[in-house]
C-alpha cells in the first residue's frame, strides 16, 4: 500500500512522466465537458420551452436520444465510428480532431451532460411562477429583457441542486475516458493494477480519489446554494 | 443483408444485456429494501452500516467499483484455489456483472426505498394494528403498496439509469452487445453504422421501459386524488 502510494503518487494526482494524468486529467475532462454542456444547455433549453414545434422537436430528439442511450456507446460512436468514415478522415481537420481520443471523450461527454442539463434547465423554466411572468410583461419588459432579468436568473438558481447531481454524475462518467486511451484517474489505475497485481490498493486509492472529489463538489455546490437560494431559505425570527 | 450476418450475435447479445439487467435489477431491489430496512432500524449498528454502504458505494463511479470487485474477486478466488491445490477457475464476467452491479445499484435502491417507506403515513401503520393485522399482513396490504407509489418514480429512474450501465460490464469480458456490435463493427469494417444499431437497441429498450414504467405509475397511483389547476 504504501509502496504503491510512494511509487505512484504523482501519476495518480497528476503527472505521469512528461504528461499529465490521473486526477487532473480527471477533473479537467469534467470541467470542459461541464463548461460545453453549460453554454449549449442554456439556448437550448429555451429552445425545449419553445411554442414554436420547429425549435422544440428537435431539441426533444437530441435530448430523447442522448439520454436513452449509454455514455459509453456514445464515446464508441464518436471515438471509433466517425473516425471510420472515408469523408471524415479525407478531411485535414475533421481527421486531426477524432484522430485524437481526448477531441472525442470531451465532445461525447459535453454532448452527453448538455442532454441532461437541457431538461434540467427546461424544467426549472418551466417552474417559474406564471406571477413573475405576467408582472414582468405588465412592466413593458420585451422577451429579452424578461429572459434575461426575471426567467434566466430565476430557473437557474432553482435547477442548482438538479445541476450539482448531474456535474457529480458527470464526474462518475468521466470513468470511461480510458476506453478511448485518456490517460485518467481510471486509466492510472489500471497500469498500476497490471503492474503490481495490487488490484484491491489500485482501484481503491482511485476510489477514495473519486470519492474525495465528489465529496468536495457537493460541498462546493451546497455554499453556492446558500448563497444563490438564500432568498428561498425558510424565515425565521 | 441488413445486418450484415451478424445478426444472431447482436440478438445474443441483446439478450445476454437484458438478462444481465432484469437479474441485477431484481437482486438491487431486494438489497435496497434489506438496506432500506436496516436504515429505519432501531439498531444502531445496522444503520450504520447502511449508511457506510449508501455514502461509499454512490461516491464512486460505477467502473471503479465494478473493476475492484472483479480483479479483487478474482485474486481472492485464485488465492483460494491456490491453497486448496486446485486449478484456477476464473469468475463468469456475467456473474462478475450481476453481482457488481446488483451491488452498485442496491445503495441506490436503499435510498429510494427508504424515503418511500418514511412518504406512507403512520396513521396508516396504527391503523392496520389497531384492525388487528400480523406485522406480515400489515406489511404486504398496508405498508408495501403505499410505499411502491413513492418508490415508483425512483425506481424507474434507477432501472434507466442501470440499463446504461450495463453497456460498461462489456470491459469486464461480457459478450453483451456492446461487445457483439463492436465485434460486428470489428469484422465487416464498419463501426459507425454498428455502433449506431448498438444505440438503436438500447433506445428501443429505453423506450419500452418508459412507456411500461408510465403503465405501472398509473397503476399505482389509483385511488389517489389530484387537484386540476
Amino acid at each position: 500500500m504504501t509502496g504503491i502510494l510512494g511509487d505512484y503518487w504523482q501519476a495518480y494526482l497528476w503527472r505521469d512522466g512528461p504528461y499529465f494524468s490521473g486526477l487532473a486529467v480527471t477533473l479537467w475532462l469534467l470541467i470542459l465537458a461541464v463548461l460545453i454542456g453549460f453554454l449549449l444547455a442554456v439556448p437550448l433549453s429555451l429552445a425545449r420551452t419553445s411554442r414554436n414545434p420547429l425549435l422544440r422537436l428537435p431539441v426533444w430528439g437530441y435530448t430523447y436520444v442522448f439520454r436513452g442511450t449509454p455514455l459509453y456507446i456514445q464515446l464508441l460512436f464518436f471515438y471509433t465510428g466517425v473516425y471510420s468514415l472515408q469523408v471524415i478522415r479525407s478531411q485535414d481537420f475533421l481527421n486531426a480532431f477524432f484522430r485524437d481520443g481526448f477531441n472525442c471523450t470531451v465532445l461525447a461527454f459535453g454532448l452527453n451532460t448538455c442532454a441532461y442539463m437541457t431538461e434540467i434547465f427546461a424544467g426549472a423554466i418551466r417552474a417559474v411562477p406564471h406571477g413573475e411572468v405576467e408582472a414582468a410583461r405588465a412592466f413593458g419588459m420585451n422577451r429579452f429583457t424578461l429572459y434575461r432579468r426575471i426567467v434566466l436568473p430565476s430557473a437557474l438558481r432553482q435547477a442548482l441542486p438538479l445541476f450539482s447531481n448531474e456535474v457529480i454524475l458527470m464526474l462518475h462518467s468521466t470513468s470511461v475516458a480510458f476506453t478511448a486511451t485518456v490517460p485518467d484517474l481510471l486509466k492510472i489505475a489500471r497500469d498500476v493494477n497490471s503492474a503490481t497485481y495490487a488490484s484491491f490498493t489500485a482501484f481503491g486509492i482511485a476510489g477514495v480519489l473519486y470519492a474525495g472529489s465528489a465529496f468536495f463538489l457537493i460541498w462546493l455546490f451546497r455554499r453556492g446554494e446558500l448563497r444563490w437560494l438564500a432568498y428561498l431559505k425558510p424565515r425565521t425570527h | 443483408m441488413l445486418l450484415e450476418g451478424f445478426g444472431p450475435q447482436i440478438l445474443l447479445g441483446t439478450l445476454v444485456t437484458l438478462k444481465l439487467a432484469l437479474w441485477s435489477l431484481s437482486i438491487a431491489i431486494l438489497a435496497g429494501l434489506l438496506g432500506a430496512s436496516s436504515k429505519l432500524s432501531s439498531n444502531r449498528l445496522l444503520r450504520a452500516l447502511a449508511t457506510g454502504y449508501t455514502t461509499l458505494i454512490r461516491s464512486m463511479p460505477d467502473l471503479v467499483i465494478m473493476l475492484l470487485l472483479f480483479f479483487s474477486l478474482q485474486m481472492l478466488l485464485n488465492r483460494m484455489t491456490d491453497w486448496l491445490g486446485v486449478s484456477q477457475l476464473d469468475i463468469d464476467p456475467f456473474l462478475a456483472g450481476v453481482v457488481t452491479l446488483a451491488f452498485i445499484y442496491g445503495a441506490y435502491f436503499t435510498e429510494t426505498f427508504r424515503s418511500a417507506f418514511q412518504a406512507v403515513p403512520a396513521g396508516q401503520l396504527e391503523a392496520a394494528r389497531a384492525y388487528g393485522m400480523s406485522r406480515w399482513n400489515t406489511f404486504r396490504k398496508v405498508l408495501f403498496p403505499q410505499m411502491l407509489r413513492h418508490a415508483l418514480p425512483g425506481i424507474g429512474n434507477n432501472w434507466q439509469v442501470l440499463i446504461k450501465s450495463t453497456a460498461l460490464v462489456s470491459i469486464i469480458g461480457l459478450t453483451d452487445v456492446v461487445k457483439a456490435t463492436q465485434d460486428a463493427g470489428k469484422g465487416s469494417l464498419q463501426f459507425f453504422y454498428f455502433t449506431l444499431v448498438g444505440g438503436l437497441i438500447y433506445l428501443a429498450i429505453t423506450t419500452v421501459s418508459n412507456g411500461v414504467l408510465m403503465w405501472l405509475e398509473r397503476r399505482y397511483s389509483v385511488g389517489v386524488r389530484t387537484a386540476a389547476l
